[in-house]
């Protein structure tokens, strides 16, 4: 039969015909070494291209041996270019894919940081829509497809650090939130921007918990929100965002303590009055409206002087110093000029 | 309780003894081996050090569970248990101090000293461990002859402070989350082991 129909089945090769994955890896292998500009300069810009379609990453070939990794291949690959933003991608080594889905502080499901990578899974991404509302021009409700779609996904490497001492290197897929707000246009009055996350008692099993009040939420000045390197994120390591790191959409404040990076988000409002934010209501005296990483403030109960970094400083090394808005000083410092960052935390 | 004599006798035997004194240290064993596999995770200071914590508190509450067993179960054998109990708490304090010391803050003795005076609940698990090392020190047989009874006995009375202030550092540990399940249950159980020794003291006060 010349024309196969499904009831028949695809007629498979012979077993030896089909090419070992060994021998085709080769030729991967070829083009991302041709890629990294290790096969001559005029070579590597033609097969640059076909290198970032392999791992949309791509970050190997740009910015040298400090921000290698590799597509881990768990989820559907979200597309990036590289971002012009000032700070945007920092040289440190990128944290391992495992370590950054499997330790994470997501409370909704649960408060170990192994709970949300086991738990996340109920969570529904699809229909997805945020919600913008307040002291907006143009409030609507934004499907994913239309947020995704709305501006260039760029490629942050930005470094992550929790309040609770651990850091991470993490590559994010996302746009500048500034993309956003200059299009729902906010009102003279708006001052700050609050963020709202999903609380769904049906897929998310923690929410209802005494630890915080529910739903999460998060807030920031304007000018922090307008800020480049404040991020609207929709993915890592090349990929659509993981369950367990706030799917579908999340923020990423990199010069912030993690928390204040909110996950799955539903809703943003534009407000004149600063947001209650979960964690500040939660304990005030530990937990400021800028958490704003800041080595000479202290946490009540711990150092924030220093850090570990996730799956890099070994068990026996000491941990790195802590920099003060976790090394985005010379991007971001400038917005707390003349604030008194003691008494501000 | 019918079972009391034949438990008893099974307690007694050396091989048991051995077998029940070994198996408070396999936890350890795991921890160890575990972090030299590279099994614990992204972040295996805080494993070891939240682990032997864990350890030392649960061996805590063994100990503290003999004599009230020995007395409602009539399970006399169970005393002989409760140094051999004592020690592998103290063994899982100081590898959780260690595990402090070491992973947490490099050895920089200055920078222990300055967390500990700085960090009420550093302070509290300090003085906690501190406790221990007499009554640590003086487990063995001669020290009770040397002693006399009566203050050995007082010396490790001591046991009810450090309780309180193992069960404050894991609540002050715990209040950053406002999670207290864990703290609840351990907090519940020491409570019901100290709180049947007041009962008792009453009663045998108001029989004299």
């Amino acid at each position: 039969m010349l024309i196969k129909t499904q009831r028949q089945g695809f007629d498979h090769p012979i077993s030896s015909e089909i090419t070992p994955p060994h021998v085709y890896q080769q030729r991967r292998d070829l083009i991302r070494l041709m890629a990294s500009g290790l096969a001559g300069a005029a070579l590597s810009s033609w097969a640059a291209r076909d290198a970032f379609g392999q791992t949309p990453a791509g970050t190997s070939g740009a910015t040298g041996a400090a921000g290698t990794w590799e597509r881990p291949g768990k989820l559907p690959a979200l597309a990036s270019v590289k971002s012009n933003v000032s700070g945007a991608v920092t040289m440190d080594k990128v944290t391992e894919y495992k370590d950054a889905s499997t330790y994470n502080n997501f409370y909704e499901f649960g408060t170990d940081k192994s709970d949300p990578a086991r738990n996340a899974h109920t969570l529904q991404t699809q229909p997805w829509s945020v919600s913008v509302e307040g002291l907006v021009k143009k409030p609507a409700a934004y499907s994913l497809e239309d947020l995704l779609k709305l501006s260039a996904q760029e490629e942050r490497v930005y470094r992550l650090r929790c309040v609770e001492g651990w850091s991470m290197v993490i590559p994010w897929v996302g746009y500048s939130l500034s993309e956003l707000i200059r299009k729902v246009q906010p009102l003279g009055g708006a001052k700050y921007v609050e963020f709202v996350t999903l609380a769904d008692r049906k897929t998310m099993p923690f929410v209802g918990s005494a630890v915080l009040d529910w739903p999460y939420v998060e807030g920031l000045r304007m000018d922090e929100a307008m800020h480049p390197l404040t991020l609207l994120s929709f993915g890592m390591y090349g990929e659509v965002m993981p369950k367990q790191n706030g799917a579908p959409i999340r923020l990423v404040v990199p010069w912030k303590y993690g928390f204040k990076s909110i996950k799955s988000v539903v809703k943003i409002r534009f407000t004149d009055q600063e947001p209650k934010t979960a964690w500040l209501k939660a304990a005030p005296q530990e937990y400021g409206f800028y958490s704003n990483v800041n080595p000479q403030v202290d946490h009540p109960r711990w150092s924030q002087g220093v850090e570990r970094r996730i799956g890099e400083d070994g068990l026996f090394t000491k941990k790195r110093k802590t920099l003060m808005f976790n090394g985005y000083e010379p991007q971001v410092g400038q917005l707390y000029a003349g604030m008194d960052l003691k008494r501000w935390y | 309780m019918v079972l009391a004599a034949p438990l008893n006798r099974w307690l007694l035997q050396p091989g048991v003894r051995v077998a029940l004194g070994v198996l408070g240290f396999l936890p350890a064993l795991w921890l160890v081996w575990a972090a030299a596999m590279d099994q614990l995770g992204a972040n295996p200071a805080q494993v070891l050090i939240r682990q032997t914590g864990d350890m030392a508190l649960r061996m805590l509450c063994i100990t503290l569970a003999i004599t009230p067993l020995r007395h409602m179960l009539g399970l006399s054998a169970l005393v002989r248990y409760r140094r051999t109990l004592g020690l592998t708490m103290c063994f899982y304090a100081l590898a959780h101090a260690t595990c402090y010391a070491w992973f947490d803050m490099g050895w920089d003795l200055p920078d222990i000293a300055a967390d500990i005076a700085k960090r009420p609940f550093i302070l509290v698990g300090f003085l906690a461990w501190l406790l221990l090392l007499p009554m640590a020190a003086t487990s063995v047989n001669l020290a009770v002859r040397a002693m006399g009874v009566a203050r050995w006995q007082m010396l490790h009375r001591s046991v009810y402070v450090v309780a309180l202030l193992v069960i404050l550092h894991f609540f002050w540990m715990r209040s950053a989350k406002n999670d207290f399940a864990d703290v609840a249950i351990y907090g519940g159980i020491l409570a019901l082991l100290l709180g049947w020794r007041v009962w008792r003291w009453q009663k045998n006060r108001l029989k004299n």
